[in-house]
C-alpha cells in the first residue's frame, strides 16, 4: 500500500488541493452524523467536481485498495456514510448543477451534489408548473442520496417511493467505468430508469453506495398547481387511523398523508395529528376535493371519533412548508442536538400495534418520543417513525435511546415490516431474515460489480 | 374543595313568555312559542332535548335573556351530564390537554394595572405604539391565565368550574387590581362565568375598548380620522358582555368610521362560523360565512373590524376576496393616530 | 458568553444554516468558499464542543475554520431552532476562550496587535486618523451630531472618499455635527467578533468616557459595523446616546427635501451590509435614499435584505482576508451575482463591502462595467451637479 502522504498526492491531482483534506477537523467531522452510530473516521476527505474526477479516484482506490464511501449530506441518521473502515469519503455537493430541465417529458437531471432546497427553488423560479416529492429531511440533503435510500416524499402517496421516480441514472462502477442506466443508455431522453429495458437501476438503488457511485440522475417531475392547502384530523383511536388512512388515498385526491403522534407539547397528547395536502388550479378545484375528503371521513365525523381542527395561519404556516422544520426541531426537544428514529416500512394495519410499542418502549427506557407516518402509495404500505430525541451531552440519554430504536426495529421485522436505511446492526438482523437465496444473489452482485470490496465496505456485507 | 355551582333561576323561566332564548336563536328553528317553551322546559329538567343536540355553541342565547338567566351555560350543563358532544372528541381532548396549567408563568413587568394576552399570541403583535403606553409591559399570558370560556363550546363546564378559580388567584397574586381583558372571552368570563358560579372576583376586569376609548380621547390631538365604512364582526363572546357594545360606535365616533347598518351585527350579529366547522362539519359554516362576507359586501363596508383574533383567523384571508380590508379593532386606532397596523395577513399563498 | 460552553452540543447539524430563505444555493460565506462541511455553522458547532470535550487538540486549522466565520448572521436568521438567536455569541465565545488561550491564527493576532497598538486595523499612526478630513470641524459640544468615521472612514482609501462625500452633504445640508478627528478611537465591533474581550471592554469604556465628556448625545456612523456596537452593546456599559446609521440620517433629510439629488441615469444594485440589515434591521433606508434619485432604477439581486449574502469582510476579514483568493471568495461571487442583474453600479452602505467588493468587481475584470460605490458618493456627485 502507498503511504498516506503518496495517496494525498495523488488525489490532490485529481481534485486539486482546496479539495481534498486530512485534516484532523474535516475527519472528525466527517466521522459521524447526527444519530448514534459510533464515528469512524476517514483518512481523506475528498470533493470532486466532475464524473471524471470520481472514476481517476475509484481507479486509484482500487490500486491502492481504499475504501471509498460517497455521501450526500449525511442526514439518514443512521450512520450510512460513516467511512467503517476508513479510507476516502467523497463529498459530492459540489457536483452542483441542474443539467437539464425537459417540461415536455416532466422530469430533470441533476448532478449527484444537488441539493432537495436548490432543486425546489430552482423549478419554482423556472418552472411553476413543476415539482418534485421533497422528503421532509433538511433542505441540503442530495436528491441522489434520497434516491440511493429509497426516500420517501411529499408526493408519495400518490406516486410512492421518492427512488420510484429516478428516471435514469450515471454510474461509476465500483471499477471505475462509466455506465448509464434506462432509457438514457441508449436515448438522449432521461425518461425511465428501466422499462422497456432491464431495469438495472436495482444494482444501485438501496445499496447505500457499495455497488457505485450515482454521478448524475434523471427524477420524474409532476404537476404543481397553483394552490395547496392542508386539512387537519384529530383521531384519538389508533385502531381507526389505517381506515383513515385507506379512505383519505380512496379518494385520489390527497397528494399526501401524513400521521404524527408525540406526548409534547401539551396539544398533541392524546390525539393522532393526520395532515392531508390537497392541491388545485381555482378555489372550485379546492373546495370539490376539501368536499370529497369530508365525504370520506364523515361517518367517523358523525360518530365523534374523527374531529376536524380549523388552522390559523400561524400553524398553517409550519404544516406547509416543505421541507417541514420541524422535523429537524425535534432534535432540540430535550435541549441536546440529537434524534434517530427506526423508519421501518410497513403495512398499514400494522399502525395500532406499533403506536403501543413506541409507547411502551419510550416509556421502559425514559426517552422522549414522536411518531411520524406517511403514507406511500395508494396504501401499499407507511413509514412509521419510531423517533427518539436524545441530549448529545448526556451519554446515559444516548444509551438508552439507542437500546429503545433497536428494540422497535426488532418488534417491526417481527410483525413484518422491513426497516428502512437500516444501519449496519440492522441490515444484519434483516439479513438474518432475508430468504437465503436472495442473500447469495445479494452476495455474487456485490462481488461481480466490486470485486476489491472497496465501495462502502461494513454495509450490506453478506457473509 | 367542592366545584362551584350554576346559579340559575327557573322560576324566571316559568313567567317567560318570550323564550328568547330559543325563539331568536339562528341555528334552532323555534318559530313557535310554546313548542319552544316546552323544549326549554325539558332542558331546564334535565331531560332529553333536541336542544342540546342541535345547539351550536354561539353564546347569543346569554345575551337574548332578558332575566340573565344564563340559558346558554345551562345548556352546556346538561350536554356535559348527559355526555353529548358538541364536537368531536378527539378535539374535546385536545382543548383539555393544550390549555391545562402546567405552572409556567409568562408575565411582564406586571404592576396592579395589566394587560391579559390570556392564550392569544396575536396580542404580542397588536400591543404596540401610543395607545399602549405605559402598560405595555404589565402583561400576563398562557395557560395559568388562561380564562377557560372556550370549554362552553365543548360541554365541560367541569373544567371550567375545576380550573377557574385557580385561574382567579393566579391573577390575584400577581398583585393585579384591575385587568385590561383584550379579549371578549376573558371579559365575559371574569363578569359572567364567574358571577354565574358564584366565584369570588379579587380584581376587576376592564375591557379593553374601554380602555381604548380611553387612551383615545387622551391621544385626541393625534387622530385624523379615516373616513371610511366598516363591518363589524362581533364574536361569540361578545354575547357574555352586551353592554360594552356601545364603545364599538364610541370608538368609531372618535375614529370617524361608520359602522354600516348591516343585517348580521349587533343582535343579529352572525358567528364567524369556524367553530361550527369543527362542531358539526363545513355545511353550516360555509353558508354562515358566505352569508355575512356577502352582508359586509352589500352595504358597502370597506373595512372588517375585528375584535377576536379567532374570528380574524377565520375570515381575514375569506373577506379579502371579497375585497374588503380586514383589520383589528386595535389597529384601526393605531392607524387613525398615524401608527401602522400591526396583524396583518399572511401571504396565504400556499408554498408549493 | 460562557453559556456556549453547556448549549453548544445542541445543534443538529441540520445544515439550515448554509441556506438562504428560498434555498437557492448556499449562503454562509465560508461554507460557500471552501465546501467542506467543517466550515458551515453546523461544522464549527461541532468542532467546538469536539474541543471543549478534548475529542480535537487546538490547530491552526482548527482556528483557521473558527475565524473565517465573518459573523454575517444568516446561520441564525435560518436555523430553526430555539436557539438561533446565540448561534454567532457562541461562536464568538469560542474565540474568545481561543484568544485567552493565545491560540488564534497569526493574522487575527496582528489585527489585534494594531488595534493595541495604533488604535487602527492597518497599523496607521493615529496622528493620521483625519488626514482625510481636510479641516472638517471637530465635534464641540452644542453640536446636535458626533459624526463616528471609524477606522475604514479614517484609514482605507474607498472609506476615506465615503467619508469625504458624507461630510460634504451633512455641510450641504447644514446639519450640525462635528468629528473627533485623531481622537477617535476605533469602535471594536470587529475586535468584539473575534473574541478579544479585553481589548473591546478597553476602547468601549474609552468611547463612552469621550462621548461623556462631550456632552455627546447624538452620534451618526458612517459604518455599520461601529453602528451596531454601539447601538447594541456600548448601552450595557454605560452608553448614552442616540446611534443612527448615515443612510436613516440622508433618508430624512431627503425627505424633508433638505437633499435634492439631481437626474441621473443609472440603473443599481445594492447590497446590504450583514451589521445593517440582519443585525439592525436596516433595509429601506438605503433603498428609499437610492429610490428618492430621479433617474435611477433600482434593481435586486437574487439574495437580498434578510438573504444577502455577505461580502466576506466582517470580523476583521476586511483586514485578515481569510477568505480570499479563489473565484469562491464572497466577495467574488457577490461581485458576478451584481452583474448579473444588469447593474452599471453596485451600490453599498458600508466602508467594509465597498473596499471588499472594490477589489472583487477587478479580480472579476468586472470594473469597467460594474461601478462600486457607497451610496453618499452617489449622493455626493449629484448634489454637486446641480
Amino acid at each position: 500500500m502507498t503511504t498516506t502522504s503518496a495517496l494525498c498526492d495523488s488525489l490532490i491531482k485529481i481534485v486539486g488541493k482546496n479539495f481534498v483534506s486530512n485534516q484532523k477537523e474535516e475527519r472528525y467531522f466527517y466521522a459521524r452524523d447526527g444519530g448514534l452510530m459510533p464515528p469512524h473516521e476517514p483518512d481523506f476527505v475528498v470533493m470532486p467536481k466532475t464524473a471524471e474526477e470520481v472514476q481517476e479516484i475509484v481507479k486509484l482506490a482500487n490500486r491502492e485498495k481504499v475504501p471509498i464511501v460517497p455521501k450526500g449530506a449525511g442526514l439518514a441518521l443512521t450512520g450510512l456514510v460513516i467511512p467503517q473502515r476508513g479510507g476516502i469519503v467523497l463529498d459530492m455537493k459540489r457536483m452542483d448543477r441542474i443539467l437539464e430541465v425537459n417540461e415536455k417529458a416532466r422530469y430533470v437531471v441533476v448532478e449527484a451534489g444537488v441539493t432537495q432546497g436548490v432543486l425546489k427553488s430552482y423549478l419554482q423560479k423556472h418552472h411553476p408548473h413543476l415539482r418534485h416529492s421533497i422528503p421532509d429531511s433538511p433542505p441540503v440533503a442530495t436528491i441522489v442520496a434520497n434516491a440511493v435510500i429509497h426516500g420517501q416524499g411529499r408526493l408519495s402517496q400518490q406516486h410512492g417511493f421518492n427512488s420510484d421516480m429516478v428516471s435514469g441514472l450515471e454510474v461509476v462502477l465500483p471499477t471505475g467505468e462509466l455506465c448509464r442506466i434506462g432509457s438514457c443508455s441508449v436515448s438522449k431522453y432521461w425518461f425511465s430508469k428501466g422499462p422497456p429495458l432491464p431495469d438495472l437501476s436495482g444494482l444501485f438503488l438501496g445499496w447505500f453506495g457499495t455497488t457505485g457511485i450515482i454521478t448524475r440522475l434523471g427524477l420524474k417531475l409532476y404537476p404543481c398547481k397553483k394552490m395547496r392547502d392542508i386539512m387537519l384530523f384529530l383521531a384519538d383511536k389508533a385502531e381507526l387511523i389505517p381506515d383513515i388512512m385507506l379512505r383519505l388515498s380512496h379518494t385520489e385526491m390527497v397528494e399526501d398523508v401524513v400521521v404524527s403522534a408525540a406526548p409534547l407539547p401539551l396539544r398533541f397528547r392524546g390525539t393522532f395529528w393526520i395532515m392531508a395536502y390537497i392541491t388545485g388550479d381555482s378555489d372550485e378545484e379546492l373546495e370539490f376535493k376539501r368536499k370529497m375528503v369530508w365525504n370520506a371521513l364523515w361517518e367517523y365525523f358523525e360518530s365523534r371519533d374523527l374531529g376536524f381542527l380549523s388552522v390559523s395561519p400561524d400553524m398553517k404556516a409550519p404544516l406547509m412548508s416543505m421541507p417541514s422544520k420541524d422535523t429537524s426541531r425535534f432534535a432540540d426537544v430535550s435541549k441536546g442536538g440529537g434524534f434517530q428514529y427506526a423508519g421501518p416500512i410497513t403495512p398499514i394495519e400494522k399502525f395500532p400495534a406499533f403506536i403501543r410499542k413506541l409507547e411502551e418502549v419510550a416509556t421502559k427506557y425514559n426517552v422522549f418520543y414522536a411518531s411520524t407516518t406517511r403514507l406511500i402509495g395508494a396504501g401499499h404500505c407507511m413509514m412509521f417513525s419510531f423517533s427518539f430525541s436524545f441530549n448529545r451531552a448526556n451519554t446515559d440519554e444516548m444509551a438508552r435511546a439507542k437500546k429503545a430504536l433497536y428494540e422497535c426495529s426488532k418488534f417491526a421485522l417481527e410483525e413484518g415490516g422491513v426497516l428502512w436505511k437500516a444501519d449496519i446492526y440492522e441490515q444484519r438482523l434483516l439479513m438474518d431474515k432475508m430468504d437465503p437465496n436472495t442473500l447469495v444473489l445479494m452476495k455474487k452482485i456485490k462481488q461481480l460489480l466490486d470485486p476489491n470490496g472497496i465501495m462502502n465496505p461494513g454495509n450490506w456485507e453478506v457473509k | 374543595m367542592p366545584l362551584p355551582k350554576l346559579k340559575f333561576d327557573k322560576t324566571k323561566c316559568a313567567e317567560c313568555k318570550a323564550i328568547s332564548c330559543l325563539v331568536k336563536c339562528q341555528y334552532m328553528d323555534f318559530k313557535d312559542k310554546d313548542k319552544a317553551k316546552k323544549e326549554w322546559q325539558k332542558v331546564i329538567n334535565g331531560e332529553d332535548s333536541s336542544v342540546l343536540k342541535s345547539c351550536t355553541t354561539c353564546y347569543a342565547c346569554e345575551e337574548y335573556c332578558p332575566f340573565g338567566n344564563h340559558p346558554f351555560y345551562l345548556i352546556v350543563e346538561r350536554q356535559e351530564e348527559k355526555g353529548i358532544l358538541p364536537a368531536p372528541r378527539p378535539i374535546i381532548t385536545m382543548w383539555i390537554n393544550q390549555c391545562q396549567p402546567v405552572g409556567r408563568f409568562m408575565v411582564g413587568k406586571v404592576e396592579e394595572r395589566a394587560l391579559s394576552y390570556c392564550l392569544l399570541p396575536q396580542f404580542n403583535t397588536l400591543v404596540k405604539g401610543k395607545l399602549f403606553d405605559g402598560i405595555a409591559l404589565s402583561v400576563i399570558f398562557g395557560q395559568e391565565f388562561f380564562c377557560n370560556a372556550v370549554y362552553l363550546h365543548y360541554a365541560k363546564a367541569s373544567v371550567i368550574k375545576d380550573r377557574l378559580p385557580k385561574i382567579v388567584e393566579n391573577i390575584k397574586k400577581q398583585g393585579i387590581k384591575e385587568l385590561v381583558c383584550l379579549h371578549d372571552e376573558c371579559y365575559g368570563t371574569f363578569t359572567s362565568l364567574t358571577s354565574a358560579y358564584d366565584i369570588d372576583m379579587p380584581f376587576k376586569p376592564i375591557h379593553y375598548y374601554e380602555y381604548l376609548y380611553g387612551r383615545l380621547k387622551e391621544l385626541k390631538d393625534l387622530i385624523k380620522p379615516l373616513n371610511i365604512k366598516a363591518a363589524y364582526q362581533r364574536n361569540c363572546s361578545a354575547r357574555l358582555c352586551p353592554e360594552i357594545d356601545h364603545y364599538v360606535d364610541d370608538i368609531f365616533g372618535l375614529l370617524g368610521v361608520e359602522r354600516v347598518k348591516r343585517e348580521y351585527d349587533r343582535e343579529n350579529a352572525l358567528c364567524c362560523a369556524e367553530i361550527f366547522r369543527m362542531a358539526m362539519g363545513p355545511v353550516l359554516a360555509d353558508d354562515v360565512q358566505k352569508r355575512n362576507i356577502n352582508d359586509m359586501v352589500r352595504f358597502g363596508a370597506e373595512y372588517c373590524v375585528f375584535n377576536c383574533p379567532a374570528c380574524w383567523d377565520s375570515l381575514a384571508h375569506k373577506v379579502v376576496k371579497q375585497g374588503i380590508k380586514p383589520i383589528h379593532m386595535i389597529d384601526l386606532c393605531k392607524l387613525a393616530i398615524g401608527e401602522e397596523q400591526a396583524l396583518k395577513l399572511p401571504e396565504l399563498v400556499a408554498e408549493v | 458568553m460562557q453559556k456556549y460552553v453547556s448549549q453548544i452540543h445542541r445543534c443538529f447539524r441540520c445544515g439550515y444554516c448554509k441556506f438562504p430563505t428560498d434555498y437557492s444555493s448556499f449562503n454562509c460565506p465560508s461554507y460557500r468558499r471552501f465546501r467542506f462541511d467543517s466550515y458551515s455553522t453546523g461544522g464549527r458547532l461541532w468542532l467546538i464542543y469536539a474541543w471543549l470535550k478534548g475529542e480535537i487538540e487546538w490547530s491552526e486549522h482548527f482556528a483557521e475554520i473558527l475565524y473565517t466565520c465573518t459573523t454575517c448572521k444568516n446561520c441564525a436568521e435560518q436555523c430553526p431552532m430555539k436557539f438561533a438567536p446565540d448561534i454567532v455569541d457562541w461562536i464568538v465565545g469560542a474565540r474568545s476562550d481561543m484568544v485567552e488561550k493565545g491560540k488564534i491564527p497569526p493574522r487575527v493576532a496582528r489585527f489585534f496587535e494594531a488595534v493595541y497598538g495604533y488604535g487602527n486595523p492597518f497599523k496607521q499612526l493615529r496622528s493620521d486618523r483625519a488626514v482625510w478630513a481636510n479641516g472638517t470641524k471637530k465635534y464641540a459640544p452644542g453640536d446636535e451630531y458626533l459624526l463616528y468615521v471609524g477606522c475604514l472612514g479614517s484609514y482605507d482609501e474607498n472609506g476615506q472618499k465615503m467619508a469625504r462625500s458624507l461630510v460634504d452633504i451633512l455641510n450641504a445640508s447644514a446639519v450640525s455635527f462635528g468629528i473627533l478627528g485623531e481622537e477617535e478611537e476605533c469602535c471594536g465591533n470587529e475586535i468584539y467578533m473575534l473574541g478579544e474581550t479585553g481589548l473591546f471592554q478597553n476602547l468601549m469604556e474609552k468611547n463612552n468616557q469621550k462621548f461623556k465628556e462631550l456632552g455627546v448625545s447624538k452620534v451618526i456612523t458612517l459604518c455599520p459595523h461601529g453602528y451596531n456596537t454601539m447601538k447594541n452593546i456600548y448601552p450595557a456599559s454605560g452608553g448614552n446616546f442616540e446611534v443612527y446609521h448615515y443612510t436613516q440620517i440622508l433618508n430624512d433629510l431627503i425627505k424633508k427635501n433638505k437633499i435634492k439629488p439631481s437626474q441621473a441615469k443609472a440603473k443599481i444594485t445594492y447590497q446590504d451590509p450583514c451589521f445593517l440589515g440582519r443585525y439592525n434591521n436596516i433595509y429601506d433606508e438605503p433603498r428609499q435614499i437610492l429610490q428618492s434619485i430621479p433617474g435611477i432604477k433600482l434593481v435586486e439581486m437574487e439574495r437580498t435584505r434578510r438573504d444577502a449574502f455577505c461580502c466576506g469582510g466582517g470580523s476583521g476579514n476586511f483586514v485578515t482576508d481569510l477568505l480570499a483568493g479563489s473565484a469562491d471568495s464572497p466577495a467574488r461571487i457577490r461581485a458576478r451575482e451584481a452583474y448579473e442583474t444588469g447593474a452599471d453600479t453596485l451600490a453599498v452602505a458600508c466602508p467594509s463591502c465597498l473596499t471588499m467588493l472594490t477589489d472583487a468587481v477587478k479580480a472579476e475584470d468586472l470594473d469597467d462595467k460594474l461601478a462600486v460605490k457607497d451610496i453618499s458618493q452617489i449622493l455626493k456627485e449629484l448634489l454637486s451637479a446641480r
